[in-house]
């Protein structure tokens, strides 16, 4: 069975194992490295893509839930010069070994495209993990953008 | 660590050159074999430490690994600060590791190439500042030829010569002239501290917007032509081995190319070549891979540890702690000033397990060749990556290539190439170009985790209160058990440092030890025995002082006493000032407001430590409510690490190591159960997440003229004890044993 969506825009098809989570398509198949790898069960959210303009975690999301689906990646956010979250990432200094830094991008895209004025505790909802601990600088990083956004 | 003595040639480690483009480029004495085959090429810009192009642009080689310390922002700073470089004009490439064996002793080409211990910006501060002042003095003399002045007569500046008459040349336009000019044979001088304009300035991240878009390359995004990737099934016991194994379903996996077994260390041997013994499926793809894992049938035999669990180790520290054990340290008189002591105060602490749980998974690309091998991968040891290649293939050395990516953590995990050896093991037996990649159950049960104790300490007190006898004694499971070159006597060093706190400062202090037997592997974590030992001491100072009726921090200030310098013999020295300490501990109390009244449930607690030549302390403000929930109030620390260079990056790493203390103390811990590890994801090892974490960490700078230290693991030992001590403040609940977890909510629902 051949499943049809897209990733950042592009009109995709996949006729292999519909069971290959999303995460492993992107990086292996369509060579979409940004997307990270953290602990296959969804509870790190280094791999957090946009699917529809959710969030999900897409370690533990099959490729074959993806038909008619519009899947946005880290490559694909600033496809025109850099989002404002990304600008924002650059300007708090936010990223230590920057490894979970795509996910936690993505994570608060969403957030913000959902409530562009966050409070921390809408902060609090995002579960991704930062083992270098750049929450601090991720809080700031989020707040700036949500300025951005508004004007 | 074990890396080889590597000597750093001292005289004349540069040689400069014209660039293809025209510009100059300063590289080591020993060009790279691959520069060397192919002279026509043009300069790889690998190999090289410093090139100033017709442009402009400045691009400077970064020797250490970049694990998230920020080490490939900071120490080229160092260069371009001697340089007078204009910042914005420089761009940074990492350099691949780079090993001299044309001589009769292997010599490092760039300066040390390890992320460990904190050493990078100091080695960078001793060795590198001298490449920039080299390429600045080259600059001048092109300048004074152009101009026909003495070169003493010009200045530089952001990327410019300048002339007394106010004319400029910027440094593009000299390159090619300055790499007609011989180096200078001697050492140049180095710039006053009053000059720096690179040095202490903040500065991002310079691969900052590659990581916010995706581009930037880890080990597991090394896409190497023809690579295949595996994964491995690895015995769960530890020393297990196979018994028996079915790859019939694992092969019929599509897109699974081999099936092979990776053979462990042999018994006795030590465990530095691989970790545990296992099978790998070599696929196409990771999904194939984790696939065809998933299909193997293996019987595993459980080893000689079967019977050692969590519990059994507790009971273990307990029955050696009833008696004496080896004196490592034995300042003074204890038994003498016990025995005169109007009040003796001890107390018993428990240090768990833990794991490094980088959050990028261990992985490597490996392609063994005949002759020949290649290593690309998220390493913090890359000379110890090619000595396990080596030991694994027979490939000669020189004939090994190793090139770091960025890696996503390391926190000590990465020191050890455990998995490089695998998946050279792997590439051998394939002939293929292998990209192995470890799942976070691998991660988590193949760790070299940092070493779990019992620690008891006793303190004897005068009348008024004065600390006359210290004993710190533990019972641990060394890191080093499997160095085949450490005696037995010997396990205690990476345990217990005899020159911490409050050696010297306490008349009569001893230190003992105890060897755990355990078969679970240990390693270094991110400041390896000072999250123990500092996480002990810090507790029971306000133990002491409580006991007493002192104020905790007077009792710290007291002990602490005049200004002084003691010499310190372990990691971090030659020397340790007391001064430096109180320093950062007034300036921690002093931000929070130590001694105003609080709210009840409300409690600030206190912890400074010196850390690998880093003073560090922290002040929390905490509150815990009467059914035992905690919140973060206000949490702020401060560093003295000598020079700050890029004080952007020590607030990151000190809110980091903050945050990775914290973590830990509150949540994690590694358990054992039939000679295996239990622990096999994130849920059952939960790192905190930004919800439970303090909104904002506080950083204070203490601004120095000192050598600088490195910073990336100074924040982690106070954050712990400063925790237990505020916590013990809010709510009177004393939390010995890490992991925090439901301690509290147990211990005040008991209560009431």
């Amino acid at each position: 069975m051949v499943i049809r969506f897209t990733v950042n825009g592009v009109e995709r098809e996949f006729a292999g194992d519909g069971e290959m989570p999303l995460l492993w398509y992107l990086r292996d198949h369509a060579r979409l490295t940004g997307t990270k790898y953290g602990c296959g069960a969804g509870l790190c959210g280094a791999c957090t893509v946009l699917v529809d303009g959710e969030a999900r975690r897409s370690c533990v999301l099959p490729v074959s839930a993806l038909a008619g689906s519009a899947v946005r990646t880290i490559e694909g956010l600033g496809a025109s010069g850099l989002h404002a979250v990304q600008r924002a990432w650059i300007e708090e200094d936010v990223a230590q070994c920057g490894y979970c830094q795509a996910g936690q991008i993505m994570a608060a895209t969403a957030l913000l495209e959902r409530r562009p004025d966050p409070s921390p505790e809408d902060v609090d909802a995002i579960t991704n993990y930062c083992r270098c601990g750049t929450y601090a600088r991720i809080r700031k990083a989020i707040a700036r953008a949500a300025r951005e956004m508004k004007k | 660590m074990s890396a080889p003595a590597l000597a750093v040639s001292r005289r004349a480690f540069l040689q400069s050159s014209l660039t293809a483009s025209g510009g100059l480029l300063l590289t080591p004495m020993f060009a790279p074999a691959a520069l060397a085959q192919d002279a026509a090429a043009p300069p790889n810009p690998l190999g090289i430490n410093l090139r100033i192009e017709p442009d402009n642009r400045v691009i400077i080689g970064s020797p250490s690994p970049e694990i998230g310390q920020g080490v490939k922002t900071s120490v080229p700073m160092i260069i371009a600060e001697e340089l007078d470089a204009d910042w914005s004009q420089v761009t940074v490439e990492q350099l691949p590791l780079g090993i001299d064996f044309s001589g009769a002793a292997p010599r490092w080409m760039y300066g040390p190439q390890g992320a460990g211990g904190s050493t990078s910006i100091p080695d960078a501060w001793a060795e590198l500042r001298q490449i920039g002042a080299q390429a600045r003095s080259l600059m001048r003399r092109a300048a004074a030829a152009r101009w026909g002045i003495a070169p003493d007569a010009v200045a530089t500046r952001d990327g410019q010569a300048l002339h007394p008459d106010g004319r400029r040349l910027a440094y593009g336009e000299l390159a090619a002239e300055a790499a007609a000019l011989a180096l200078p044979p001697d050492p140049v001088p180095l710039k006053p501290r009053s000059e720096y304009r690179v040095i202490g300035r903040p500065r991002r991240v310079v691969d900052a917007g590659d990581i916010v878009t995706g581009r930037a390359r880890y080990g597991i995004d090394v896409q190497e032509p023809g690579a295949c990737t595996a994964v491995m099934a690895r015995c769960p016991y530890f020393d297990g081995d196979i018994a028996s194994y079915d790859d019939t379903a694992a092969r019929a996996v599509p897109g699974v190319r081999a099936v092979v077994v990776v053979p462990g260390p042999k018994p006795g041997e030590p465990l530095t070549a691989n970790l545990a013994t296992g099978i790998a499926v070599v696929a196409d793809d990771t999904w194939s891979a984790l696939k065809g894992r998933e299909a193997l049938k293996v019987e595993w035999t459980r080893g000689p540890w079967a019977a050692e669990s969590s519990a059994a180790l507790d009971a273990q520290c307990a029955e050696l702690l009833s008696r004496t054990g080896q004196v490592v340290h034995d300042a003074g008189d204890f038994a003498a000033a016990r025995e005169a002591a109007a009040r003796v105060v001890s107390a018993r602490y428990r240090v768990p397990f833990v794991s490094h749980a980088p959050l990028e998974p261990e992985n490597c690309f490996v392609h063994v060749m005949a002759d020949r091998a290649r290593v690309i991968g998220p390493l913090q040891q890359p000379a110890g990556a090619q000595r396990v290649v080596h030991l694994v293939t027979g490939i000669p050395r020189p004939a090994i290539s190793v090139e770091m990516t960025r890696s996503g953590g390391g926190f000590g995990r990465k020191l050890t190439n455990d998995f490089v050896a695998e998946a050279a093991l792997i590439s051998k037996a394939t002939g293929l170009p292998i990209k192995l990649q470890w799942t976070r159950a691998d991660d988590l049960q193949h760790d070299f985790y940092r070493p779990f104790g019992h620690h008891e300490l006793v303190a004897a007190l005068d009348a008024a209160g004065s600390v006359t006898g210290w004993t710190h004694r533990l019972a641990s499971a060394s890191k080093y058990y499997r160095r085949a070159n450490v005696k037995p006597e010997d396990l205690w060093g990476p345990e217990l440092y005899p020159d911490d706190f409050p050696a010297r400062l306490v008349p009569h202090y001893r230190l003992e030890w105890h060897a755990v037997t355990s078969g679970i592997p240990r390693g270094s974590w991110r400041a390896p025995a000072h999250t123990a030992n500092a996480f002990v001491v810090q507790s029971f100072l306000d133990e002491v002082a409580l006991a007493t009726g002192r104020d905790p921090l007077a009792l710290r200030l007291a002990m602490l006493g005049d200004d002084r310098e003691f010499d310190y013999a372990q990691h971090g020295g030659p020397k340790f000032h007391t001064g430096r300490l109180r320093a950062v501990l007034e300036r921690v109390a002093s931000a929070i407001g130590w001694g105003r009244k609080l709210p009840r449930g409300r409690g600030i607690g206190l912890a400074a430590h010196f850390t690998f030549g880093g003073y560090a302390a922290h002040a929390i403000e905490v509150e815990v409510s009467p059914r035992g929930e905690l919140a973060f109030r206000r949490v702020v620390c401060a560093i003295d690490c000598g020079q700050p260079v890029n004080p952007l990056g020590i607030e990151a790493q000190m809110q980091g190591g903050t945050i990775d203390g914290l973590s830990t103390a509150l949540n994690l811990e590694i358990t054992i159960q039939d000679g295996r590890v239990r622990e096999s994801n994130f849920d059952g090892y939960p790192l905190a997440t930004m919800a439970q974490m303090p909104r904002d960490v506080e950083v204070i700078i203490v601004d120095s003229a000192e050598a600088p230290s490195g910073c990336g693991e100074m924040g982690i030992p106070t954050a712990a004890p400063a925790l237990m001590n505020a916590i013990h403040a809010a709510c009177g609940v004393r939390i010995r044993n890490l992991p925090v977890r439901d301690q509290l909510r147990a211990a005040l629902v008991r209560a009431t």
